[in-house]
């Protein structure tokens, strides 16, 4: 049982960190009409000339 | 880009920041990228907000966007901040907040704006209902 707990512990804290490093990262995140949604992560190509062009109004 | 004020926009963007405490700054634009309001007394950081929104929205529907398919709402999230953008009903939003915002409730807040925006504007377009008929045979 104790080891149990450990093991549902790790992965929530290995889970938590992930939500933690994603949310701190910059993206895209587009919605389309469709109902479709596309993210697009910093490190992709896609995204720097996006990202560039909002940078300004922030 | 020109600012015309045809439609009061203002009371639906002060409901925006009285409930979204995220939002720190936003404009609403017709299809044009009109600004018919904002939450920023000066013009200059308006425009800026505005063109940053509409030339996202418009890269990124020429970019990913199909004849099929636009996009209509999207978030930049950056460090500094995050830049949302809402399309719907010929109008749009630009709306920018602090890091690390609750997307969903932002994106959420901003229909219900743009919704309120567009009801006062199909209020406003509507012909005024004329002043009960006069009987015709009054004195007949």
């Amino acid at each position: 049982m104790r080891k149990l707990l450990l093991f549902a512990l790790l992965i929530g804290g290995l889970f938590y960190l992930k939500r933690r490093r994603e949310a701190g990262r910059e993206h895209i995140h587009l919605h389309f009409d469709d109902g479709s949604t596309v993210t697009l992560a910093d490190d992709g190509l896609d995204a720097q000339p996006l990202l560039a062009l909002a940078r300004p109004a922030l | 880009m020109s600012i015309v004020w045809p439609v009061d926009v203002a009371p639906a963007l002060a409901d925006l920041t009285e409930i979204s405490s995220q939002v720190d700054a936003a404009a609403v634009v017709d299809a044009d990228g009109a600004v018919l309001g904002s939450t920023l007394a000066a013009e200059l950081e308006t425009e800026r907000l505005v063109r940053a929104g509409v030339g996202l929205l418009e890269a990124a529907t020429s970019r990913f966007g199909s004849s099929g398919r636009s996009v209509t709402q999207l978030e930049a999230a950056l460090r500094e901040g995050s830049l949302f953008v809402v399309r719907e009903e010929g109008l749009g939003i630009v709306a920018r907040t602090s890091a690390g915002p609750s997307s969903g409730l932002v994106l959420y807040d901003l229909r219900t704006c743009l919704r309120a925006v567009a009801a006062t504007k199909k209020k406003s377009s509507k012909p005024r209902s004329r002043a009960a008929k006069k009987p015709e045979a009054a004195d007949a």
